[in-house]
């Protein structure tokens, strides 16, 4: 069976990650940061799975672990948005600079 | 001469010596009655009067923000309606209760002030207090009706405790007589520290005795006399809580058993007399010339507590007696030397500053801003005189050490003199007695200075006596004087003595017992003062001959007395005279010629109730017949008047100044046999005579001429200038101690801004930095997401160049 090599995987866990990399600076959309971080934590659960041959069945553990935190995390992070929201009509990350001293 | 039993005893007549002192050896133990009570019951009386006060200043605390004097009103809401239906009174203001309430306050003069007046027939009795504390609400709509029972209370728990320890120190008086040891009344530990064991104890031996009896005594007086002159007051019950405190701590410096506990009835007094002197604190006169009292006591403090500590650092006890007693130790210093010498000249700093001595008297004229009773009190009679119960507490100390007796002896003579002067030109009449009290101070300390404890305390007695007379009855003129000038609304000052004149017609008491407490000051035979004061002076003219303990003791350590002695006898007969002489000339502007007023204000003076007469009457019967006390035994002339046995007060006070007597005749072997003449006996009684003859020919014509305050003017030439303003020593005072104190102050101020402004720099540079740094803190999410993967980016790429 012919496997993907490993080179691909990896450099598109690098592109996923930039990308959300990118985002989460550049963006000021909530919803499009918060899609930019499951990116990243994606990009990272693709680099595990892909490493997983050559280094053992932990990767894949932590791959549901991340899982679960992502999943979590995403409740956590849209039930702020939407309180955010209703504060001010608006998600645009510009508009909260409350954490300023 | 007088005071030949000291000077027997002390030069060792050895017959006299060995009865003397076997009298103090062997005589019965002296067992006190009830001694806590004679301290408990004034502090019970300040206690009282004291939640009294407070109580009637909370009630008087107005429920809107004040209009005027918190203190006020302090004659109860009740009141108003029985003033509302006073016929008298029904036509004035039948209004609103807030004008019923402006009618009380005497905020605004109406016609129903003096409709009020003629209503309540007593209303000028209530005229009670110098102009210098003059309320500025205090005016006569207010007087009469019943009064609340804050202010009839003390009238009654003030006196009455003073009396209840005035008869319970008579009690132990009677029963002290032929006693000869006295023990400390232990009390309780109370400063056990290491070698330093104070247990707070009495000791009540024939001095503290003395002291006593003229503090219950003359205090009950001078409550009594209170109750008149300051129950119109807002602030009555404070006044008598107050005064009640004083006599607790007056009391405490006179019969606490060692230096420790009469130090804090010697700061205690010094606090109630701050609080006195300034108890019309509102005006800042009154509450400044408390502060100087106080300050200027600080100074003569530090000297108490030097002496103390080297008391304690030499002999390793404070005690006065007991089995070990300070004074017993002390026979283990050397005669005159510099340890005992410093001792004494520090006590002596302490005594100058609590009995107005050059330099520090500055404090006790000022110190007449108080209410008259309060001078009476606790500025003639009582604390000032501390300072020679100090040195006399301490004779044994003061023996050991002639060069510092010799020091106390002239500073007293000076300030004798001095004081005199000044109160040749003074108008107020208040400031004459003021200056007479520091001249007679002034005699007091020259007295114990020359080792004649007895007839130092003797004439601090008969002071207390004459003075504390004097003192009433000038309250009782600027009594009269204030009720006649606040009938008239005349702003004039009713201590003034160019405002007065004549009063005699309409003060006939107060000027019987006034002219009988000038003839006792002035030392007219037989009055109290001529025994007193001629005993001092004849201590004198015996040192001349090197027969009093400081020329036995100044011959010892190689002085000659004799220059020393004469001039110190020849200045206290010229300041005698001197005292004769303005006592003369303010008994004859006060009492003699015509009222300077005007008709109706003559038609106005009276004299007070029976609470300001009766204690004038009584002090003026002791000033005649308390120089009998110590009348010298081998006198011819005196002897006329003398009863029983002579020197009963040298006798009495034996026990107590044996040590003193002890010490020099272990240490002095020179004997100088005293040697009596008749001629200083004739001086005194000429010079007394002499300055009041001299007043009333000099002073009587001039009385005819002198117009009233606002015209006429203070003084005339250079010497009269010169004296009016006492000699510029407190401009001195200014230009060299306040002013350099205060300049020093603003050099320290400047210097602590220095530092304050360096500590203060280095918050404002923090806070700067913290702002100036807050700004990379912009709460928005991308920033730090950026930073944090810059951040990242570093860390991973630092460990790649590794």
């Amino acid at each position: 069976m012919e496997h993907v090599p490993l080179q691909y995987s990896l450099a598109l866990s690098a592109i996923l990650f930039s990308i959300g990399v990118a985002g989460v600076i550049i963006r000021r959309n909530a919803i499009v940061l918060f899609m930019c971080i499951e990116l990243m934590l994606n990009a990272v659960n693709l680099a595990f799975v892909s490493l997983s041959p050559y280094a053992g069945v932990q990767g894949q553990v932590f791959v549901f672990f991340v899982i679960a935190v992502a999943a979590a995390e995403a409740a956590v992070g849209l039930a702020i948005i939407i309180s955010v929201f209703r504060h001010s009509e608006s998600v645009d990350i510009k508009n909260f600079s409350l954490l300023r001293w | 001469m007088l005071l030949q039993h000291a000077a027997e005893a002390a030069h060792g007549a050895p017959a006299a010596a060995a009865h003397g002192a076997e009298a103090a050896s062997h005589g019965a133990t002296f067992h006190p009655v009830l001694p806590w009570l004679i301290l408990g019951l004034p502090l019970l009386g300040f206690l009282v009067n004291g939640l009294i006060a407070l109580y009637a200043a909370r009630k008087a605390l107005p429920a809107v923000p004040p209009v005027g004097d918190p203190y006020w009103d302090s004659h109860g809401h009740d009141e108003h309606h029985a003033h509302a239906a006073a016929p008298a009174l029904a036509h004035a203001h039948a209004g609103a209760p807030s004008e019923q309430e402006h009618l009380d306050r005497g905020t605004r003069p109406n016609p129903g002030d003096h409709a009020d007046d003629a209503h309540q027939g007593h209303a000028h009795d209530a005229h009670g207090h110098d102009p210098h504390g003059h309320d500025p609400h205090d005016d006569h709509g207010h007087h009469g009706g019943p009064k609340p029972w804050t202010h009839v209370a003390p009238s009654f728990i003030a006196p009455g405790v003073l009396l209840a320890a005035f008869a319970i120190a008579v009690l132990n008086w009677m029963s002290m007589r032929g006693a000869g040891t006295f023990e400390p009344i232990y009390g309780w530990e109370w400063m056990p520290v290491g070698n330093l064991q104070v247990g707070f104890d009495l000791l009540l031996d024939p001095l503290s005795m003395v002291m006593t009896l003229i503090i219950t005594g003359v205090g009950s007086l001078i409550h009594i006399f209170s109750i008149g002159y300051m129950k119109e007051d807002p602030g009555y019950p404070r006044f008598m809580a107050y005064l009640n405190l004083f006599v607790f701590f007056m009391l405490i410096l006179v019969l606490g058993s060692s230096y420790p506990l009469m130090f804090v009835g010697w700061e205690g007094v010094g606090l109630c007399s701050y609080l006195l002197i300034g108890f019309w604190f509102k005006e800042k006169a009154n509450a400044d010339a408390g502060k100087k009292a106080f300050i200027v006591n600080r100074i003569g403090d530090f000297g108490f507590l030097m002496a103390m500590f080297l008391l304690f650092a030499n002999l390793h006890t404070l005690d006065f007696a007991g089995e070990n007693s300070v004074f017993q130790a002390a026979a283990s210093l050397e005669f005159g030397g510099p340890v005992v010498t410093a001792i004494a000249l520090f006590f002596f700093l302490g005594a100058a500053g609590k009995s107005a001595q050059l330099p520090l008297y500055v404090w006790l004229p000022d110190a007449m801003a108080g209410p008259t009773p309060v001078s009476a009190l606790i500025h003639a009679a009582t604390m000032v005189t501390a300072g020679v119960y100090l040195v006399a507490r301490s004779s044994v100390i003061f023996a050991m050490a002639p060069t510092a007796s010799l020091v106390v002896a002239v500073v007293g003579t000076l300030t004798a003199l001095f004081a005199a002067t000044i109160g040749l030109k003074q108008w107020d009449i208040k400031k004459v007695l003021a200056y007479s009290t520091v001249s007679q101070l002034g005699f007091m300390f020259a007295a114990v200075g020359m080792g004649a404890y007895t007839a130092g305390v003797f004439h601090l007695m008969t002071h207390a006596f004459f003075k504390a007379c004097l003192f009433l009855g000038s309250g009782a003129v600027i009594h009269a004087m204030h009720g006649a000038f606040h009938a008239t609304h005349n702003p004039a000052d009713a201590q003034d003595m160019r405002n007065m004149g004549g009063l005699k017609k309409h003060l006939p008491i107060t000027f019987a017992t006034m002219g009988i407490a000038t003839l006792a000051i002035a030392g007219v035979p037989p009055f109290a003062g001529f025994f007193s004061k001629d005993e001092i002076i004849g201590a004198a003219w015996l040192g001349a001959e090197g027969a009093n303990p400081l020329a036995s003791g100044m011959n010892h350590v190689g002085m000659d007395p004799a220059p020393w002695m004469w001039a110190i006898g020849i200045i206290l007969s010229i300041t005698a005279f001197i005292t004769a002489f303005y006592m003369g000339r303010m008994m004859i502007y006060t009492f003699f010629g015509r009222f300077r007023g005007t008709d109706t204000e003559r038609s106005h003076l009276h004299e007070g109730n029976w609470t300001l007469t009766l204690p004038l009457i009584v002090l003026a019967l002791a000033s005649t017949l308390g120089g009998l006390l110590n009348v010298e035994e081998h006198v011819p002339i005196v002897e006329l008047f003398d009863f029983g046995q002579g020197a009963a007060l040298h006798h009495w006070l034996h026990p107590v100044l044996a040590g003193s007597e002890t010490v020099m005749r272990e240490n002095v072997q020179n004997v100088v046999e005293p040697h009596h003449a008749a001629w200083p006996i004739i001086l005194a009684i000429v010079i007394g005579l002499g300055g009041l003859a001299l007043a009333w020919v000099l002073v009587s014509k001039r009385n005819e001429r002198v117009r009233t305050a606002d015209v006429e003017p203070a003084y005339e030439g250079g010497l009269q200038k010169a004296l009016y303003n006492k000699w510029y020593v407190d401009e001195f005072y200014d230009r060299t101690v306040v002013k350099p104190v205060n300049f020093l102050s603003r050099l320290q101020w400047g210097f602590d801004r220095g530092i304050d402004g360096m500590v203060d720099g280095f918050g404002r540079m923090a806070q700067a930095l913290g702002l100036w740094m807050g700004r990379a803190q912009t709460g928005y999410v991308n920033t730090y997401a950026f930073v944090l993967i810059v951040g990242v980016l570093v860390v991973l790429g630092s460990f790649m160049a590794l």
